[in-house]
C-alpha cells in the first residue's frame, strides 16, 4: 500500500475528477427504440444476418418482459424510448486504421483520464480498448498481441474479421433470455471488447477496455467476449468514467466468459461512472450482467471488482464452475456515498465435482447512501466435494447510510462445504482517535482504515491499478466525516 | 514545555468523573500519577489527547501557553502530545510501518520538515525496534492485531520512541506486563528521558517506579489529586493501600 500522505492529501481534495464533456462532432441516433433502430445499428456496422436476426429476437423478447424488481434499488423510471441507442463521433464511425488518424479531440480526452493511447505515452505492458459513447476508437498493442496469437479488438471489428467465433460464442453464456437487461442489450449493443487467446498462450500483456460515456441522454451498451481456450491465461482490467450531468444515463453491458480445461481469466474492473451530484441529481444507472461459464476442467475465474461509481449499481458477476475442479473467485469493494445505491454481489453456481469458490466482499456506505449485497452459492448434486467460502463485511461512515445482506444458498449435495460470514461495523471512533492522536487528520485517518478494510480485495488488482483504486476510494469517500 | 490544568471539571455521559484538578508539568519531569480503578485517570488521559465524549465543565488547560482545549487531537499530537493508550487499538489491514511512517510524516510536515525517506525511515525504525526488543515480523503485521497485551503495549513505547513527543503520556502501559516486558518497556521510557521531553505516567501499581525514578507521585481519588509527594508516596501506597490516601483527605 504505497500511496504516500501527501498523494491522499491532494486526492481528498478533488471531486470527481472525469467529469468533463468532450466537445466533438457526433452522429447521434435520436431518442427512442424500435426495429427500425436495430436494423440502423446492425447496419451501420455492417454485421451478418445471424446477428441482424439475433438483435431483433432478442428485442422483441425484451418487449414483453419488465424490468427486474427484486433489487433493494429504488429510482424514477427510466423511459427507453427517451434514450438514444446510438452514437459515435464523426470521424470514428469510419473506422481509423491508424493513431494518426484518430481525432486529436479524442486522444487528448484520453489523455485527461489518464489513458494516453499515442505511441510515446502508452502504459508500458497494458494494452488499452478505448470505447467512446457506442464505438471503440482505438486498440494499442494490436500488432504485439498478434505476434503470440491473441485477439485482443473492437467487438464490431471481430464480428467482422472472426465471424465464426462470435457465432459460436455470443450469448452461450449470458442468454438474451437471462434478464431484462441482457435481453435489452443482446438487442441495441454497440461496441465493447473481443479477446481471443489461443491454446497454451499466456497473454505477454494486461488487457483493458476503457469506456467512456460522452454524449447526452445516450446510453451505453457494451458487449464483451473473452475466449480461454486450453491451458491460456489472461488478465483484463476495464475502467469507466461519464461527465456530470443532471440527467440519469443508462449503462447496461454484458460480458461473457469462457474457459476451457486448465485456462483462468482474471477480470478486473474499476467502475467510476459519475455518481451524481450530493443531492442525488445525475448519475448513470449501471445494469451490468456478467457471468463466466468455466467449462473447462481445472479452469479458474477470478472477479476483482472496485465499485465507486454510479448513481445505482446492480450487478452479481457470477461463475458456473462446471468443469471438474474449477475455481471462481469473487472479490468486491464497493463503495456508496451520498445518495449512491449498489445493490451487488455474486453467483457461484457449482456443477462440477471438486469444484471451488471465495467470495470476498467488501461494503462501504457513507452519507445517505444504501447497500446490499446478493450473493447466491447454489451446489448441484453433481458436484461432489464442492467447496464455498463466503466472507462479507461491511463498514458504516455516519448514522444515515445502510448495509444489508442477502445470502441465498441451495446445497443439493451433502459433501458440500459451505461457509458464510458476516460482519457490520461502524467505523470505529476508537481507530479514529488513535490514528488522529498519532498526527494524522480525520481524513487520512478515514482513508488508512478503509484502505485496510479493502486490502484483501485490493490485493487481488494488477499493481498498476491497486493504487488507482485506493485513489478512487479516497476520493469516493471526501467529505464522508466531519 | 509546560502544561498547566487548573481546576478541571470533566463530565461523561452527564456524570462529573474529575471534579477540580489542578496539575503543572514542564519539561524534564516525571510524574506518575496513580490511583484506584475508575478514579479518572483515563478520563484525564484522554481529555490531554482531545477525545470526544468529555465535556469540560469547568477550568483550563493550557500547553506551552496555548489552550489546549482548543485545538483538535491531531494539532495535539503535531505540538508534541503522545498518548500511549491503556487499551492500544486494532487497525486490521493497515501494516503497523506504514502507519507509523504516516504518523511521522503528518507531524513533520506539520513542523515544516521534509518528510522522512524511505532509508532514514527503516533505519530509524531498526534502532527503535531493538531498542524495544521488537520482532521484525511484527513490524509487517496490521497496527495491533492479533498482537499480546504486551506487545501492544511494547508497540505503543516503540511508537513513542519514534515519534518523539515533548510530552508522553503513558497510561497504564506497565499493566499485564511480566517482568522482562516491564524492564522493557521502563528501559525504553529512560533512554527517552531528556530535560526537553516530559512524562506522566499513569499506573496502577507502585512497580514500574522501581524501574522508573519519578520526580512527582500524585494520587488521584474521586476526581481530584490528594496527594503529592516523591517516590516514598508510591511506596507508602504499596503497604497501606488506597483507602489510608482517600480517608486521609
Ligand atoms: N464512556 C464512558 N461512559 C460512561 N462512563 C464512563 C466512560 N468512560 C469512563 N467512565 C466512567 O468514568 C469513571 C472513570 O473512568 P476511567 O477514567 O477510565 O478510570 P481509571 O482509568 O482511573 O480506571 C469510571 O467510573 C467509569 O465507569
Ligand atoms: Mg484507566
Amino acid at each position: 500500500m504505497a500511496t504516500e500522505n501527501t498523494d491522499i492529501e491532494q486526492l481528498v481534495d478533488r471531486k470527481y475528477r472525469h467529469g468533463f464533456i468532450t466537445d466533438i462532432e457526433s452522429e447521434t441516433l435520436p431518442p427512442g427504440i424500435n426495429e427500425d433502430v436495430i436494423r440502423f445499428i446492425s447496419d451501420k456496422k455492417n454485421e451478418p444476418e445471424f446477428l441482424l436476426n439475433w438483435r431483433l429476437k432478442s428485442f422483441r423478447y425484451w418487449q414483453t418482459i419488465k424490468e427486474p424488481d427484486w433489487a433493494k434499488l429504488h429510482h424514477s423510471p427510466i423511459d427507453y424510448q427517451d434514450i438514444s441507442y446510438f452514437s459515435a463521433p464523426k470521424q470514428a464511425t469510419d473506422a481509423p486504421k491508424s493513431m494518426d488518424e484518430v481525432d486529436p479531440k479524442l486522444l487528448e480526452t484520453y489523455d485527461k483520464l489518464g489513458i494516453p493511447l499515442h505511441e510515446r505515452a502508452r502504459l508500458a505492458g497494458v494494452a488499452v480498448d478505448a470505447v467512446f459513447d457506442s464505438v471503440s476508437i482505438a486498440t494499442t498493442f494490436k500488432g504485439k498481441l498478434a505476434e503470440a496469437g491473441v485477439i485482443f479488438c473492437p467487438f464490431s471489428e471481430a464480428v467482422q474479421d472472426h465471424p465464426e467465433l462470435i457465432e459460436q460464442y455470443l450469448g452461450t453464456v449470458v442468454p438474451y433470455r437471462d434478464n431484462f437487461f441482457a435481453a435489452l442489450n443482446s438487442a441495441v449493443f454497440t461496441d465493447g471488447s473481443f479477446v481471443y487467446i489461443p491454446k497454451g498462450v499466456r497473454c505477454p500483456m494486461e488487457l483493458s477496455t476503457y469506456f467512456r460515456i460522452n454524449e447526452a441522454k445516450t446510453g451505453q451498451f457494451e458487449r464483451t467476449l473473452i475466449i480461454a481456450e486450453e491451458g491460456s491465461h489472461v488478465s483484463y482490467l476495464e475502467g469507466c468514467t461519464a461527465p456530470m450531468r443532471d440527467e440519469n444515463q443508462l449503462h447496461a453491458a454484458v460480458v461473457e466468459l469462457v474457459t476451457m480445461k486448465d485456462a483462468e481469466i482474471k477480470y478486473s474492473t474499476v467502475q467510476n461512472w459519475y455518481p451524481g451530484d450530493e443531492q442525488g441529481r445525475g448519475g448513470i444507472y449501471n445494469f451490468v450482467t456478467k457471468r463466466c461459464d468455466c467449462r473447462g476442467a481445472n479452469s479458474k475465474v477470478s472477479w476483482t471488482q472496485v465499485e465507486a461509481g454510479s448513481a445505482i449499481t446492480w450487478k452479481y458477476p457470477s461463475c458456473i464452475l462446471r468443469g471438474d475442479n474449477s475455481v471462481g473467485e469473487f472479490y468486491s469493494v464497493a463503495v456508496t456515498n451520498n445518495l449512491q445505491q449498489a445493490d451487488t454481489g455474486t453467483k457461484m453456481i457449482h456443477i462440477g465435482a471438486n469444484t471451488r469458490s471465495t467470495i470476498i466482499s467488501k461494503g462501504i456506505s457513507a452519507g445517505r447512501a444504501q447497500q446490499s449485497y446478493r450473493g447466491l452459492v447454489k451446489i448441484f448434486p453433481t458436484a461432489e466435494n464442492a467447496r464455498n467460502y463466503t466472507q462479507c463485511d461491511s463498514l458504516l461512515l455516519g448514522d444515515q447510510c445502510g448495509a444489508h445482506t442477502f445470502p441465498y444458498m441451495e446445497v443439493k449435495n451433502p459433501t458440500a462445504i459451505v461457509e458464510h460470514e458476516a460482519t457490520t461495523s461502524k467505523i470505529g471512533e476508537d481507530q479514529l482517535f488513535y490514528c488522529r492522536q498519532r498526527g494524522l487528520s480525520e481524513e487520512d485517518a478515514v482513508n488508512m482504515i478503509v484502505n485496510g478494510f479493502c486490502k484483501d480485495v485490493f490485493r487481488e488488482l494488477p499493481m498498476e491499478f491497486a493504487v488507482e483504486a485506493q485513489a478512487l476510494l479516497n476520493v469516493s469517500l471526501e467529505g464522508a466525516v466531519g | 514545555m509546560k502544561l498547566n490544568i487548573k481546576d478541571l471539571h470533566v463530565s461523561v455521559a452527564g456524570t462529573e468523573i474529575l471534579k477540580g484538578l489542578s496539575l503543572a508539568v514542564s519539561s524534564g519531569e516525571v510524574h506518575a500519577i496513580m490511583g484506584p480503578n475508575g478514579s479518572g485517570k483515563s478520563t484525564l488521559a484522554h481529555v490531554l489527547a482531545g477525545r470526544e465524549g468529555y465535556e469540560v465543565t469547568r477550568g483550563s488547560i493550557s500547553y506551552n501557553g496555548a489552550d489546549l482545549l482548543d485545538m483538535a487531537p491531531e494539532e495535539r499530537a503535531w505540538a508534541g502530545i503522545f498518548l500511549g493508550f491503556q487499551y492500544p487499538i486494532e487497525i486490521p489491514g493497515v501494516n503497523n510501518t506504514y502507519f507509523l511512517k504516516a504518523a511521522l510524516n503528518a507531524k513533520r510536515k506539520h513542523l515544516g520538515q521534509p518528510e522522512i525517506d524511505a532509508i532514514a525511515f527503516l533505519k530509524l525504525v531498526r534502532e527503535k525496534s531493538e531498542l524495544m526488543e521488537i520482532d521484525q515480523k511484527f513490524l509487517k503485521r496490521s497496527v495491533n492485531e492479533g498482537f499480546s497485551g504486551g506487545e501492544k503495549k511494547r508497540n505503543e513505547v516503540f511508537q513513542m520512541s519514534v515519534l518523539e513527543p515533548v510530552l508522553a503520556i503513558l497510561d497504564e502501559t506497565d499493566s499485564g506486563l511480566d517482568i522482562d516486558a516491564l524492564k522493557i518497556v521502563a528501559n525504553g521510557v529512560n533512554t527517552l528521558r531528556s530535560d526537553d521531553r516530559a512524562f506522566v505516567l499513569i499506573t496502577h501499581y507502585q512497580r514500574l517506579l522501581d524501574y522508573i525514578q519519578p520526580d512527582f507521585v500524585h494520587v488521584l481519588a474521586e476526581g481530584k489529586i490528594v496527594r503529592t509527594g516523591d517516590k516514598s508516596l508510591a511506596l507508602e501506597l504499596e503497604d497501606q493501600g488506597y483507602d489510608w490516601v482517600t480517608t486521609g483527605t
